[in-house]
């Protein structure tokens, strides 16, 4: 029995008969018909795929070399090439960090439509979307051709997309905050900076500091994809380790990201419990 | 000592808030603005201290027309002219003290508000006027720690502290209990007594305004359709103003569409 004829039946027909959820498609035509062409498809599709079990099987001998060394990490024959590539990452990671803020703050407050003027928005809603437009990795391929290889060109990449991002963020954060309490400090009298100071600061500032450890977090995580173009830090010592198969060095490095990843994590979740 | 002539508002949408409203308010009155939802009674106190820029007439406080002002000129009138909001608009993240002292921003520099470094005579008074308003324990709580009415009497020293002439006060009592609504009428219209301020106290309970204010004035869709002592307040005033009485219904959406056209304006 189909669900339309179902709904002229009466209360006492229905009591004692079992329940079934209506299909997702009703007409059963449609719904079968549609089962057996996604059959076929996967059919057709699996059977398409050419498979050289060759290098599956070359593949997986590596994959495995690489799974041991996971077990056995080398800390100690290259120490001196990762320490001083984690020392350059973590400059770069905590510069553009910084610098990345303080230029978000200024851009923030001039992308929040509710206390911008128009043409100040215009302007720095330009600046997020070139920011955001552009790949951390195109910016740094761009960087390192204009300053050449090295951290420099990482810190600027990344101090340009922290701009993008926070920027952004902070401005919708602003955007959405309490008109009435921003309106009250207005209303006393207070310059404009006073304003930003009393009225919207208080409001965002939470969600200013945990975006912050948010993106110190990431700019960790790019530095690391940065060094394979030559933009300096650890992924340029991780690369090397690669090209010379040096999988037991690598496993180290990757494990000493994830250690330090894992701690910025833990970090930013006391923080931003703290400062609500 | 604060005169409206020919006060009118029209929103980017078309709506007319306000139509020439003509109003004259002499020192150390108590004013009550009655009215139904959308009548234009929060564009009305809003386009006093222009947090709503009216976009035709004129506001003239102590002989000085408002409405020409520039921003710094406005800022040093907007001193004299304490708000005091319907949901209280504490900064919820600040500490009492710091609501408080922040209706000080019109009288102390950038450096001296940023630091908090505020002069002892304003600290001395925001001490007393949280004694006053029975406050003083609570001195150094977040704004949000407290209750409504608790949040209302803060709200009531910040715009005391400005030293004002006038009181601007938006539904000071829309969110609050029968009771903590009396006592807060209570004490902005003792305050008033006390420092012989003029205040315009926006009020949806009629009731509660023919209680304490010596002057009534009704709006109806922006324009004066009432203006006199409360016992003036007949039935059939009141349904002048108020219109039929399933009006009640709509009231919620009126207000939405309200806040819309003000943000869109502001």
């Amino acid at each position: 029995m189909s669900t339309a004829t179902l709904s002229d039946v009466g209360l006492d027909d229905r009591l004692g008969r079992a329940w079934k959820k209506p299909h997702f498609i009703t007409n059963p035509v449609l719904r079968y018909a549609l089962l057996g062409v996604t059959i076929i498809y996967l059919y057709l599709a699996v059977n398409s795929i050419e498979v050289n079990w060759a290098r599956v099987s070359e593949g997986l001998v590596r994959g495995w070399e690489f799974v041991k060394a996971f077990g056995n990490p080398d800390f100690t024959s290259r120490w001196t090439d990762i320490r001083e590539g984690m020392i350059e990452s973590i400059i770069i990671t905590i510069a553009s960090t910084v610098v990345g803020i303080a230029i978000s703050i200024p851009i923030g407050l001039g992308a929040a439509r509710n206390i911008a003027p128009l043409p100040v928005y215009i302007i720095c809603r330009a600046i997020v979307a070139i920011s955001r437009a552009l790949n951390e990795i195109i910016v740094a391929i761009l960087m390192v051709a204009i300053f050449g290889f090295g951290p420099l060109a990482g810190f600027i990449t990344l101090s340009f997309a922290t701009i993008g991002f926070l920027s952004k963020l902070l401005a919708e954060e602003i955007e959405d905050m309490s008109r009435v309490q921003a309106e009250a400090i207005q209303a006393t009298g207070s310059s404009w900076l006073q304003w930003i100071n009393y009225g919207v600061q208080p409001q965002v500032m939470p969600r200013l500091i945990g975006l912050s450890i948010y993106r110190l977090d990431i700019n960790f995580r790019e530095s690391a994809v940065l060094g394979l173009v030559g933009a300096g830090g650890i992924g340029a010592t991780l690369n090397t380790a690669f090209d010379r198969y040096e999988f037991d060095t690598a496993a180290a490095i990757l494990i000493i990201i994830i250690v330090i990843v894992m701690a910025l994590e833990y970090l930013s979740g006391v923080i931003r419990a703290r400062v609500q | 000592m604060l005169e409206l002539k020919k006060l009118t508002k029209t929103y980017a949408t078309g709506d007319q808030a306000l139509k020439a409203v003509e109003v004259e308010i002499p020192a150390g009155q108590v004013l009550a603005l009655i009215g139904p939802s959308g009548a234009g009674k929060s564009t009305l106190i809003r386009c006093i201290n222009r947090l709503v820029e009216p976009t035709s007439g004129s506001v003239i406080l102590n002989g000085e027309n408002i409405t020409k002002l520039s921003s710094s000129g406005l800022r040093r009138a907007r001193r004299t002219m304490g708000m005091i909001f319907q949901e209280y608009a504490l900064v919820e993240r600040l500490t009492v003290m710091e609501n408080v002292l922040s209706g000080r921003l019109g009288y102390v520099g950038f450096w001296r508000a940023f630091l908090r470094k505020y002069p002892q005579s304003d600290i001395d008074e925001a001490y007393r006027l949280l004694d006053r308003v029975g406050l003083l324990a609570m001195a150094d709580k977040r704004a949000d720690e407290l209750s409504g009415g608790q949040r209302q009497r803060v709200g009531i020293a910040r715009a005391l502290i400005q030293d004002p002439k006038l009181l601007l006060v938006d539904e000071p009592t829309a969110s609050l209990d029968p009771k903590t609504s009396r006592q807060i009428m209570r004490l902005i219209c003792e305050l008033c007594a006390e420092r012989g301020l003029a205040a315009i106290i926006n009020i949806h309970d009629v009731a509660l305004a023919q209680m304490f204010v010596q002057r009534v004035i009704g709006l109806q869709l922006g324009a004066v359709q009432f203006d006199g002592p409360p016992d003036g307040l007949t039935p059939e005033v009141l349904t002048a103003i108020y219109g039929e009485e399933d009006w009640q219904a709509t009231i919620e959406e009126v207000d939405e569409d309200d806040l819309e056209n003000e943000s869109a304006a502001a």
